[in-house]
């Protein structure tokens, strides 16, 4: 009886807490948001960071997208030649990678390579006293350290997204047409008249961007949060790649019901 | 790394993603079938619509000659109304007819015009008189179901019954 | 050695009967203290006295439960979010670990004060920053990273760093721990030096006797919550008070009890891993 009490007063205090969180979460964000100024006054700040979190992620990114793009191809083509519609593999390969593959996966890529190493900087700047060097020097540390963090990484994940479904679909038509020898003018004209400008591709960089705010945010959020020793740095960590991960799916579900139903 | 040099490869990274981004709507999306060629109005009254959306092709012999642009009801004639952005460098007869027609068997419904003879072309906010709705798989499997039924009936009734009604 | 404490100004850091703590509990108790221009004040005591509680008291970092602090002759409790950063631009903090920006090399470190709050030419920048790297004997060092320099090295950059913008307070936040005879020496003098060139204050926290005694002016001494003595150098020498003689002689048990004091707490955590107290 009192491990049942103790188990409710346990999920009570757990509730309470994530209640707490959501709501620092939020004035972080806010903060952030309110000293943006310095993106426009320092810009060589933003792009140090776009330097880091993206021209750093490129590799990775691209290289799966080719491996994701592949991958489309070999599987599309099967299933699509059980029905003789193999020609449409262009189409599919290009609508998965526009919609969804690209956004998502670039995201948890994102969340795993470049939200890790903002939380550990951050989590290690904290524990250096560097952040309370900087209050001391009258610098403000949210203004100098997470805002141009935070318009990196929203500025370099739809880059990203975008590279990775171009690399993808240039994977799907290694496999398609040089590999299986699917005809490359019907790869390609079914793709066109398939995939539209505005629903597909545009919709595709929306969600990227939401799915940038997201998992820059929580980096942020954990690093700042996060205790000064290197337990505290390692929680941190984790709990980007999971919240980030758990936040992208969950954004996709919203996004994917709003933009795509009809 | 020097701030020059970071904000060459920056500059390069946003390049990349700019061409990414305009492979993706140009080489993998329908970008290049917009045009920026001045249009006229055309009204159609169809029976049913079918599947047609808005900014579906609008083709005559195969070429797409104008786009979809809105659809409406007539809650008058109890009609749909679709409002089609006709190229204006394509003229066509003030008789010409309207149907609705399905790419393939079962892909994307688009409207497509057939010409007629009249000297008089369509003009702005003009409507198309002839028109041909979208035909609905469900119909199409009744009318089948009910002539076939009606053939029998007939040839149950007299050996040499009339020809069923095509439907 | 010592400078002459007659300055007419007003101090420029003043605590008048402040008592600092953190939520329900109270570190230190009625604490008096004045640090005027030229002056170097060593404050002094064991571990976990509340010294660095009070460097963050004067850096506003943490209010007062009790009394004023005021710096400049402006009540830090009472100042605006603008006030405060003026106030902190007139001071520089040196971090007992250096608190230096790993992802800096030793000259931007130095010149980040320069190219947050000032608006000087890129070449303005280079001649202050390599003439206060040269003060702390570093200027051939200014292209090195952060990692690629020692811990004397790196204290010596943030001290660097603390005075580029050349302040009217310098607070050092245990300048000595960890040196070795010879940086010990140097950081001695490197302090003393400043503050005669620069004619400001130096409020030194540390618990090193010799180095501090050597060039402080005044010393204040804390332990078991409150202020315990307070005087020049050579006042506390010939003091007879049975802290001061502990702390000053090194000696391991006295007033400050050498075995920590049993609670509640460890009784019951002996109690469940069986032992007998």
């Amino acid at each position: 009886m009192s491990t049942l009490v103790r188990g409710i007063g346990r999920l009570g205090g757990l509730v309470r807490g994530s209640i707490y969180g959501l709501g620092a979460f939020t004035r972080l964000f806010a903060t952030i948001l309110a000293r943006s100024g310095i993106a426009l006054k320092r810009p060589g700040l933003v792009s140090q960071q776009i330097h880091f979190i993206g021209n750093y992620s490129l590799l990775i990114i691209a290289v799966s997208g080719l491996f994701v793009g592949f991958v489309l191809g070999l599987q599309g083509y099967y299933t699509l030649n059980r029905y003789g519609s193999e020609e449409a593999l262009g189409l599919l390969v290009a609508l998965s990678l526009t919609r969804e593959l690209g956004p998502v996966v670039t995201a948890l890529l994102f969340a795993g390579r470049a939200g890790t190493s903002l939380t550990a900087e951050i989590g290690l700047m904290k524990a250096g006293e560097q952040l309370a060097a900087m209050e001391v020097m009258a610098v403000d540390p949210i203004r100098r350290v997470l805002t141009p963090r935070f318009w990196g990484g929203v500025i370099a994940m739809p880059v990203l997204a975008a590279v990775f479904s171009m690399v993808g679909i240039i994977g799907g038509w290694v496999v398609g047409v040089l590999l299986i020898g699917i005809d490359s003018g019907a790869f390609w004209s079914q793709m066109q008249s398939g995939v539209d400008v505005f629903n597909d591709v545009l919709n595709g960089v929306l969600k990227s961007v939401i799915f940038g705010i997201a998992v820059t945010l929580i980096a942020l959020y954990e690093g700042w949060n996060a205790k000064p020793t290197p337990e505290g740095v390692s929680r941190a960590t984790t709990r980007t790649v999971v919240s980030g991960s758990l936040a992208v799916l969950g954004l996709d579900f919203l996004l994917t019901a709003l933009m795509f139903s009809n | 790394m020097t701030r020059e040099k970071t904000d060459f490869w920056v500059g390069l990274f946003v390049l990349l993603g700019i061409v990414a981004l305009v492979f993706l709507a140009l080489r993998a999306g329908n970008l290049s079938s917009f045009s920026l060629a001045p249009t006229y109005q055309v009204q159609a009254r169809f029976d049913n619509l079918g599947g047609l959306k808005v900014r579906a092709p609008v083709k005559s012999s195969g070429v797409v000659v104008g786009r979809v642009s809105s659809i409406s009801f007539d809650n008058q004639r109890f009609q749909a109304v679709a409002t089609l952005d006709m190229e204006s460098q394509y003229q066509f007869p003030d008789d010409s007819s309207a149907s609705i027609l399905t790419s393939g068997l079962l892909g994307e419904q688009y409207v497509g015009i057939t010409p007629g003879g009249d000297d008089k072309m369509l003009a702005q906010n003009s409507t198309i008189k002839y028109t041909q709705s979208a035909v609905v798989l469900e119909e199409l499997i009744s009318k089948f179901l009910y002539s076939s039924a009606s053939k029998e009936g007939t040839a149950k009734d007299a050996p040499a019954g009339t020809p069923a009604a095509k439907p | 050695m010592t400078s002459d404490a007659t300055s007419a100004s007003n101090p420029l850091l003043l605590f008048k009967d402040v008592t600092l703590g953190y939520g329900g509990f109270t570190v230190l108790a009625d604490i008096d203290i004045e640090v005027r221009r030229g002056q170097v004040v060593a404050l002094m005591g064991g571990s976990g006295s509340g010294k660095t509680t009070l460097l963050r008291a004067a850096t506003g970092q943490i209010l007062p439960l009790r009394g004023t602090i005021t710096a400049f002759g402006q009540d830090i409790a009472a100042a605006s979010a603008g006030q405060l950063q003026a106030l902190r631009q007139r001071m520089g903090v040196l971090f007992q670990q250096g608190a230096l920006f790993t992802d800096l090399n030793v000259f931007e470190n130095v010149a980040f004060p320069l190219r947050e709050h000032t608006q000087v030419s890129e070449s303005q920048i280079v001649e202050r920053v390599l003439d206060k790297l040269d003060a702390v004997g570093l200027r051939a060092a200014a292209h090195l990273g952060i990692s690629e320099i020692s811990g004397g090295m790196a204290r010596r950059v943030a001290l660097a760093r603390a005075i580029v913008l050349e302040p009217e307070l310098i607070l050092y936040d245990e300048p000595f721990a960890g040196l070795d005879p010879i940086s010990l020496g140097i950081t001695a003098q490197l302090i003393r030096n400043l503050t005669d060139r620069l004619d400001c204050a130096s409020v030194l926290i540390t618990h090193d006797v010799a180095e501090s005694f050597a060039i402080a002016d005044t010393v204040y001494m804390v332990g078991q919550g409150k202020l315990l003595a307070s005087g020049r150098p050579d006042d506390l020498t010939q003091s007879s008070d049975p802290y001061v003689r502990q702390f000053l002689n090194g000696e391991p048990d006295g007033p400050i009890a050498f075995n920590y004091p049993e609670t509640p707490a460890f009784a019951q955590w002996l109690q469940q891993h069986g032992g007998r107290s």
